[in-house]
């Protein structure tokens, strides 16, 4: 038996725990507190419990509200989108079992946003600064299309393993949750000056990490070059603080600060081959 | 000036692969999704993609071979024509995957490894860890990225699609809302790719994703789109069971070594580890001494559903048996298998590397969705031929074009002139059963051959050649106010708090689920699935008078729910119907009344049609001209009861 599952043995079935939800109406509007109480089974994950509580809106002193708004997706941790600040901590919450957070009638578990995007409603946020990030570093390989011309390059199961990681990436957002670096940029009023804002903040670890796996490929290491240039400037790798959280709450296990380390080492040299080529 | 353009809806693999084959031709697209693209369903897809290889090759195996495994896996109810020309293409779509960057895993020289999946004795399945469905998808998500950049892409991301525009007999656009803000407003296209998924929720739980209720194909079906085969949904034999969801544990579990048994005894309360092998029961590989553990994954359902339901065997008395890998190497399995052991270490806390997982059958894929039509390859025997004997010659070469016509414009069109439907959503290529590790093949096959015929019918088809951005507003306007005065009446019904559960949407959507898999799933009978048609009837009663706990013109949640609700009846009552007409068994679907294939009445497609409110139901023939019909048996033995169970029942 694993400690987890020593503890989840422990947990009460069907006890009532006290939901702590931090709300807003939408953008511009003030965050407000709400309990709910949810009856729990063995095995709940926050998911189960969002769902009680948005067929049965009711607060814990018994006023009808509204159902709380989340996003989720695949609920097995593969899609990133459920992502939220539990009990201070950011994580998905499809894979944040009850049992493990509050075994015992009248715990309190805490749900909150994410504090680095802007709140669309309740716990749901907006993560496009995040995608957009992905473009800053093109983080692709540029194929000649999608015409049938061979097999790509071959790989040793030692780079692919190294490689494999890297790009189990699921773009959730934890990693700049957790970054005293990254910082939320308020809507802006459209999409040309969002993205503009975004150009100038700190770029991420996940956009770093992916700028690495694509430095890394055969032909993803066309763009280099252009990638390093974007790295080496403003909001690049230079703003990395080396907190070192990133990597302590990456749900996928990324060596993510080994990431920054690489692309710092290549940025480094790529910068002083600037410097001689002139 | 005006130009031509494409709609895709749902940014999947399918639709992702549409939407670059579409934009390197030179259409613009504009692809619609409800989440970001790069969380789509797709990423849920654990164990690989088949497609012949050279190794295998050398064996004895062709793409002819895996046209005839995945024609025989369907138990004979797929148009031929379709899945050969996809099984031919195979070879190459994992090329382009490997251009593209996808960490295929990987032998001692560098070349793409293989594994062992269900339907198959040859090793054809490429994978990339335990989660080959989520690196496909981000190698797709990446290259429309890069198209994003360039501006030939435009992602509408969390947006809702709520109906195809249709006028005078073709699509020209879509009627769609922001999440977000709850703006509705139409969309202009010369042509609409439909790539939307599978129906999991109509089930309540089943291994899909929150967003694959089915309602976007629900909307083209209530638009007179037609409904291919809406009875045949896969069951998949291994699932772990959870009160949000059913967690699928891939059948490469199997394929790496897993094998499926219960204690003899029924009821055994002892440690798993602790029961002797002369004790245990392979019942897999005891009836099926030939594929044993990898069976397709209808029969190894049906076959699990027995030993717990009938048999009363299963474990510690509850609907699970064992799946056990503990006796293969733990860094091995780590290796092969990381991903979704740690998925089962996650949610139950056990390590399945030293524990038997437990697990049960659920709800995992819709062979069935819209109708769609091809135009035939250049391959048209005499006769059609016997079963493919394994190993075995190929009777024809793998060329372009032998089973449909490249480019064509019809190619998976739906019977809606310029409404397409690719991937999960269209009917065509997995019969009554999909084979494991087809469906991934099948959606970029759809996106990347099909997407030829999208535009080669803009450019060449659509009446007048004139973009659909110079119609009048008419249509437009029209499918505008219908929805809007849709969703007004939904939440004018809005009051907060909890509503009675009789007209509760989460309520009504619960029982409709709980329903469908108590009637529609492992076995089905006429009694049954009539009683779940009229309860069908009682939840569209109630569904009229819905009422939301949701006001909120912003981000309204709820509404968007109540609103799919509606749709989910369609399907489920699509389904059933199927499901009560189809008077044989085949695949997926299982007539106790009817245990056995009758292919002189039913060797067709059920063809759903919903006209003036009413859905009906008929039988159409299907092409069969390449393969003949045999019995779909892999080989099983007739075997005993083990003499403890009996004593125990």
């Amino acid at each position: 038996m694993t400690e987890a599952s020593r503890r989840r043995a422990m947990a009460k079935a069907n006890r009532v725990v006290t939901f702590r939800i931090k709300r807003c109406d939408g953008p511009g509007k003030a965050s407000y507190w709400q309990d709910f109480k949810v009856t729990v089974p063995k095995n709940a994950n926050v998911i189960s419990c969002l769902q009680q509580i948005a067929a049965n809106p009711v607060t814990a002193d018994g006023k009808p509200t509204t159902p709380v708004v989340w996003d989720s997706g695949c609920l097995e941790e593969v899609c990133g989108a459920c992502t939220m600040v539990i009990n201070g901590k950011v994580r998905q919450s499809c894979s944040c079992l009850i049992d493990d957070y509050a075994p015992n009638e009248g715990d309190v578990m805490t749900l909150e946003p994410m504090s680095k995007f802007p709140v669309v409603r309740d716990l749901w946020v907006d993560r496009s600064r995040l995608f957009h990030n992905l473009k800053r570093v093109q983080a692709w390989v540029p194929i000649d299309g999608t015409y049938y011309l061979g097999a790509g390059p071959k790989e040793t199961p030692a780079s692919q393993a190294t490689h494999y990681v890297l790009s189990t990436c699921m773009s959730c957002g934890c990693c700049l949750e957790a970054c005293p670096q990254f910082n939320e940029i308020p809507d802006q009023g459209s999409k040309e000056a969002n993205e503009a804002a975004w150009n100038k903040g700190f770029i991420g670890a996940h956009a770093i990490s992916q700028a690495r796996l694509f430095n890394a490929h055969e032909t993803g290491k066309e763009l280099k070059e252009e990638r390093l240039d974007v790295l080496m400037g403003t909001g690049g790798v230079n703003d990395c603080g080396n907190a070192q959280n990133c990597v302590k709450v990456c749900p996928k296990h990324i060596p993510l600060t080994e990431s920054i380390a690489v692309i710092g080492r290549q940025v480094t040299f790529h910068a002083i081959a600037k410097f001689f080529k002139g | 000036m005006s130009q031509h353009r494409v709609i895709v809806v749902g940014g999947g693999l399918a639709g992702l692969s549409a939407s670059v084959r579409i934009a390197e031709a030179g259409l613009p697209v504009d692809l619609f999704s409800l989440v970001p693209v790069k969380r789509s369903h797709s990423v849920c897809a654990q164990g690989g993609i088949n497609a012949c290889n050279e190794v295998a090759r050398q064996q004895g195996f062709s793409e002819y071979e895996h046209f005839d495994e995945t024609i025989y896996g369907g138990d004979f109810l797929a148009d031929q024509h379709p899945v050969l020309e996809m099984a031919n293409w195979a070879p190459k779509i994992i090329d382009l995957l490997d251009r593209m960057g996808v960490p295929f895993n990987r032998t001692s020289e560098g070349n793409r490894d293989l594994r062992l999946f269900g339907g198959s004795l040859f090793k054809r399945t490429h994978f990339a860890g335990a989660t080959t469905g989520q690196q496909l998808i981000y190698a797709l998500d990446e290259q429309v990225r890069r198209y994003e950049a360039e501006g030939k892409v435009n992602k509408y991301e969390f947006w809702e699609f709520l109906g195809p525009i249709i006028h005078e007999g073709r699509a020209v656009g879509i009627v769609a809302q922001d999440m977000r803000t709850m703006q509705i407003r139409s969309f202009r296209a010369d042509a609409v790719v439909m790539a939307t998924g599978g129906c999991g929720l109509v089930y309540g739980k089943s291994t899909m994703s929150v967003m694959c209720t089915g309602a976007a194909a629900a909307r083209c079906f209530r638009a007179g789109a037609w409904y291919g085969n809406p009875e045949m949904i896969q069951v998949h034999p291994t699932a772990i069971p959870g009160a949000d969801k059913l967690r699928l544990m891939s059948e490469s579990a199997r394929g790496e070594g897993g094998r499926v048994w219960v204690p003899r005894k029924a009821k055994d309360p002892r440690d798993p580890k602790q029961i002797p092998e002369s004790e245990r029961w392979y019942f897999l590989e005891e009836k099926y001494p030939a594929y044993g553990n990898i069976v397709p994954r209808d029969i190894a359902t049906r076959e699990i559903f027995d030993v717990c339901v009938n048999m009363g065997l299963g474990v510690g008395g509850e609907n699970q048996v064992y799946l056990d890998l503990t006796h293969r190497d733990p860094d091995y399995l780590t290796r092969k298998l990381g991903g979704i052991l740690e998925i089962y270490e996650k949610f139950v806390g056990d390590d399945p590397r030293f524990t038997p997982m437990k697990i049960f059958p659920a709800v995992h894929y819709s062979m069935g969705g819209l109708w769609t039509t091809y135009t035939k390859g250049s391959y048209n025997p005499q006769t059609a031929l016997p079963k493919h004997k394994s190993g075995s010659p190929a009777p024809i070469d793998a060329k372009v074009g032998m089973g449909m016509q490249l480019g064509a414009p019809n190619n998976s069109m739906t019977n809606i002139p310029g409404l397409y439907a690719f991937g999960e959503v269209n009917f065509a290529y997995h019969g009554a059963n999909r084979l494991g590790a087809n469906a991934l093949l099948s959606c970029i096959f759809d996106g990347l051959f099909c997407g030829v015929s999208v535009f080669n019918y803009v450019k060449n088809e659509a009446p007048g050649k004139a973009p659909a951005e110079g119609l009048a507003s008419g249509a437009f306007d029209e499918s505008v106010s219908r929805e809007t005065a849709r969703m007004k009446s939904l939440v004018d019904s809005a009051s907060a708090g909890a509503s009675d559960p009789a007209t509760n949407p989460y309520a009504i959507g619960k029982e409709l689920g709980d329903e469908m898999t108590a009637a529609c799933t492992v076995v089905r009978t006429e009694t049954r699935v009539k009683q779940c048609l009229t309860k069908i009837a009682e939840l569209k009663d109630r569904y009229a008078k819905v009422k939301l706990s949701d006001s909120a013109g912003w981000t309204n949640q709820s509404f968007s729910y109540a609103r799919a609700v509606g749709d989910m009846l369609a399907v489920a009552e699509a389904i059933a119907l199927g499901s009560l007409e189809r008077r044989e068994s085949r695949g997926a679907h299982y007539r106790s009344d009817y245990p056995d294939r009758n292919d002189a009445e039913f060797m067709k497609t059920s063809l759903a049609k919903h006209e003036g409110g009413k859905t009906t139901l008929e039988f159409v023939p299907i092409d069969a001209s390449l393969v003949a019909p045999t019995a779909r048996t892999y080989g099983k033995k007739d075997t005993k009861k083990p003499e403890m169970a009996g004593a125990a029942s």
